[in-house]
């Protein structure tokens, strides 16, 4: 166990953060704002991905590819909002749950349909695969990195929109108290879809700028979705900072759980052991932290106030 | 004297710079009906919650019976004896008359990890809910679905399932509330038949009401107590007069 | 005994799967033995999961777990050895209900939302966890080495005994939840899915009653997972995936939410329709998902609700 392996591990799990938070972000926003359980969620991530390979593969541009995902899968949510997600607003969380299910099925097959079942692979461009030094003795994945800096740049814009514009301020109200917020007679509709669209914007984000290094292919969003829920159990329901802090826990947890947790084993209890044992132990921990995070704090970390 | 079997000290709740519930002091005697009354906005619901055990004050003691509750949530405080009927009316919609009277007598039974009878053929629950049914003047009807009663019905329902738990301190959170005037002169004429024998703290806009059946009343004005004295001081308090002023008695 | 109208449709529905093995001989079609089986073990965790959703108001999107624990443990015994239904079913029922009670403890507390999140979150992690145990299958999963034995009374590898084994046990399920949804346990959760301030109000705490609700619940399913584990007799992870937590769910909904049949009709119709669909199309789950949607908007009540407007548990 030496320090480069510590740092790459640290960096995955930087990177997995960022996804995680990306995934969260929407999902929170739409739990704490509009009451609204989305299990599809995840499908917007894939979405994004599908997305990205098919302009990618249209343009020859990864770039262009991600960066036209972004509004495809934009428009993707808004559509599936109005059409499909509008009459369950008033309904109770089983339905909530239940219809979105359903939602998956139906997409998971949709992309099985018209993509097929095989994955999908995109080549990285020259200029963004190889590694990049940090330092004298170590190097890491530069499309990684780049991964993390734009996650890094996505929570400061979504930073600012929060706490400086005026969709942030509704945004935050509604998070505290929605019924209060369609009292003032702000528009309610509206509101509800831009912060939906947003959210499966971010989520198609995550899913486009991780379809170069992980598998694209159905139902790819559903493990991330619940990774997300994770997150969000812990840091908080319809809370930013919660998402962001509640990522990058996770992130850390898992992946520094599945490189060392292992090797830290073995030099507790016999290598055989071990071997068993730490994977399995390593694939239970974040579930484990959310259950130790829930004991002592129910409401996550940072939960935004009220309903 | 002896010790009331309420006292209220030093109660406070703030929300951010709003003080709902401002330093409250409160007393309420054995045997006593007290009142508390105040204009809107004043606070009660506030100080009604603090006291029910749904929500914690920022600073003060509630003591009841002798023994601290403060700390205590509404489970435990109906347990101790202190019952409570809600402002807007809060029962089981679904089920009867019968079944939600003998729902508040099953709390006071002892625990209810029975697995195997039949609640409702469970006559140690059914033969006193049905007597308290008959008490408050619901005894007719019974078997009816909850969600079918009158809304009147529905106020002395909550009356019924408050008295099922043999309280010792019975608080009334606006039982007339959207009465007409032949219900809410019936519920006064029954509520005057628990005077002296039921301790009650009854919150009330209604000013006949609370003036006919209250020995006692407080004045709660933006979340404090300005006043308390019989109905005839009160009446008489010029303070009182003042914050009542332009509101309909 | 006053035969009301649920207990006359429970009989005959007990006696139309009764009718299914001689009848399926007659028409030399022993399929509908096994799938008729099948629908029966999931109803009766179907049945588990209604006690604490329709009756209890608890979303639990994490059911499909205690199919699988009921199911490794089992095999997981006989692996060792243990063959004994007598030894292997109570240890499948104790391991569900005590991963209940840790899942419970953790999860009642918190508010809707979080509750659904987390029981699914913890499902997953055990899907994890059964994916890494390379000694019992890991991703493939594995043969169960020998059916549970009954020391001769009883046959599980005769498919025709199963069958009424299964059937007896789906009768004494509906007929315990029953009796537990109408005792003074049963009040209290169902009063507190009613109303939670006014059940507080009175007097009870609801946390203890919800808890035990869903040990018992989870204990079921379990028992469901170890009926699986045998009727399948291959092990493997996909039992506790998360959407087999979706199906469970959806049978109860489509059956009728809160109502004693409700699950097992609802068994019945998912897996059939899911039977027809996929032997029909490859992508059958595009069908059956708008399908499921459709009923959640706009059939609500479920079949129960739909075939004789059962008053809600009046």
């Amino acid at each position: 166990m030496n320090l480069q392996l510590v740092l790459e591990q640290v960096l995955n799990g930087a990177q997995l953060g960022v996804t995680l938070f990306l995934m969260a972000a929407g999902l929170t926003l739409v739990f704490g704002i509009m009451n609204l359980v989305n299990l599809a969620h995840g499908s917007f991530y894939m979405a994004g991905a599908y997305l990205a390979v098919t302009f990618y593969r249209w343009s020859g541009s990864l770039v262009l590819g991600v960066l036209l995902a972004l509004p495809a899968t934009l428009l993707v949510g808004v559509v599936i909002e109005v059409v499909a997600l509008r009459t369950l607003y008033e309904r109770d969380h089983l339905d909530q749950v239940l219809a979105t299910f359903g939602l998956i099925l139906f997409f998971n097959e949709l992309i099985a349909i018209i993509w097929g079942r095989v994955g999908l692979f995109i080549n990285l461009p020259g200029w963004l695969s190889g590694s990049i030094d940090l330092g004298a003795t170590f190097s890491y994945p530069l499309y990684r990195l780049v991964i993390i800096v734009a996650g890094i740049v996505v929570a400061g814009a979504l930073w600012y929109m929060v706490t400086r514009t005026r969709l942030g301020m509704l945004v935050r109200a509604g998070a505290t108290n929605r019924t209060m917020v369609a009292a003032l007679g702000v528009n309610i509709r509206l509101l509800y879809t831009l912060v939906f669209g947003l959210g499966a914007a971010l989520a198609g984000l995550a899913g486009a700028l991780a379809a170069p290094i992980y598998a694209v292919q159905p139902g790819m969003g559903d493990p991330v979705l619940i990774q997300a829920f994770v997150v969000i159990a812990i840091g908080g329901i319809g809370s930013i900072r919660g998402a962001l802090v509640g990522a990058l826990i996770v992130g850390m947890v898992d992946t520094l759980g599945r490189a060392f947790l292992k090797p830290a084993l073995a030099t507790l209890i016999s290598a055989p052991a071990a071997q068993s044992a730490g994977p399995a132990l390593a694939s239970m921990l974040i579930y484990l932290l959310m259950a130790v995070v829930l004991a002592l704090r129910p409401e996550g970390l940072f939960p935004a106030r009220g309903h | 004297m002896a010790e009331p079997l309420l006292r209220v000290g030093g109660l406070s709740k703030s929300f951010g710079a709003l003080r709902a519930t401002d330093q409250v002091e409160l007393e309420v005697l054995e045997g006593e009906t007290h009142a508390i009354i105040g204009p809107n906005g004043a606070g009660k619901t506030t100080l009604i919650a603090q006291l029910a055990g749904d929500l914690r004050p920022d600073a003060g003691r509630i003591r009841f019976a002798g023994e601290d509750i403060t700390a205590l949530p509404a489970p435990a405080r109906s347990r101790k004896g202190f019952a409570r009927s809600f402002q807007i009316t809060s029962v089981y919609r679904d089920f009867t008359a019968l079944d939600n009277v003998a729902l508040a007598v099953q709390a006071h039974a002892g625990h209810s990890f029975r697995f195997w009878r039949p609640a409702r053929a469970d006559q140690a629950l059914r033969a006193p809910a049905r007597a308290v049914l008959d008490e408050v003047g619901l005894g007719a009807r019974a078997d009816v679905p909850a969600a079918n009663l009158a809304h009147g019905e529905q106020r002395q329902l909550e009356v019924a399932m408050a008295l099922a738990t043999r309280p010792r301190l019975l608080l009334l959170d606006e039982p007339l509330a959207g009465m007409g005037a032949e219900e809410s002169q019936s519920m006064v004429r029954y509520l005057a038949t628990l005077k002296g024998r039921q301790t009650m703290l009854l919150v009330e806009h209604d000013m006949d009401a609370v003036f006919t059946l209250a020995d006692r009343v407080s004045v709660l004005v933006y979340g404090r107590i300005v006043a308390t004295g019989t109905p005839a001081e009160i009446r008489a308090n010029p303070e009182v007069r003042a914050a009542y002023l332009g509101e309909q008695e | 005994m006053r035969l009301g109208r649920r207990r006359i449709v429970l009989l005959a529905l007990v006696l139309l799967f009764a009718a299914v093995p001689p009848a399926a001989a007659l028409l030399g079609q022993p399929f509908y033995v096994d799938l008729v089986r099948r629908v029966m073990i999931y109803a009766i965790a179907a049945v588990s999961l209604d006690l604490i959703l329709g009756y209890g108001g608890m979303v639990s999107f994490g059911h499909a777990a205690y199919l699988g624990v009921g199911a490794y443990a089992v095999t997981i015994l006989a692996v060792y050895g243990v063959h004994s239904a007598l030894v292997q079913w109570p240890v499948a029922i104790g391991a569900s209900m005590l991963l209940a009670l840790a899942i419970g403890a953790v999860s009642i507390r918190a508010s809707g939302i979080y509750f659904i999140m987390i029981t699914l979150a913890f499902t997953q992690m055990l899907y994890y966890l059964g994916v890494s145990l390379d000694a019992f299958g890991g991703d493939n999963g594995m043969r169960l080495p020998m059916r549970s034995q009954f020391g001769g009374l009883i046959d599980l590898r005769n498919g025709t005994q199963f069958y009424y084994l299964v059937l007896a046990l789906l009768v004494l399920a509906v007929l315990l939840v029953r009796r537990l949804v109408d005792s003074r346990f049963g009040m209290v959760i169902r009063a507190a899915k009613s109303n939670e301030a006014r059940t507080r109000a009175i007097g009870f705490t609801p946390y203890p009653y919800r808890l035990a609700a869903f040990v018992i619940s989870g204990g079921l399913c379990g028992l469901a997972g170890a009926l699986l584990i045998n009727h399948t007799a291959y092990l493997t992870p996909d039992l506790m995936h998360w959407t087999r937590s979706g199906e469970l769910l959806f049978m109860v909904i489509l059956g009728g939410i809160g109502s004693t049949l409700g699950p097992v009709l609802g068994a019945l119709v998912l897996l059939v329709l899911e039977n027809a669909l996929s032997s029909w199309t490859e992508h059958w789950q595009i069908i059956l998902g708008p399908f499921l949607v459709l009923v959640v908007l706009f059939a609500r009540r479920g079949l129960a609700g739909l075939l004789w407007r059962e008053e809600r548990d009046g």
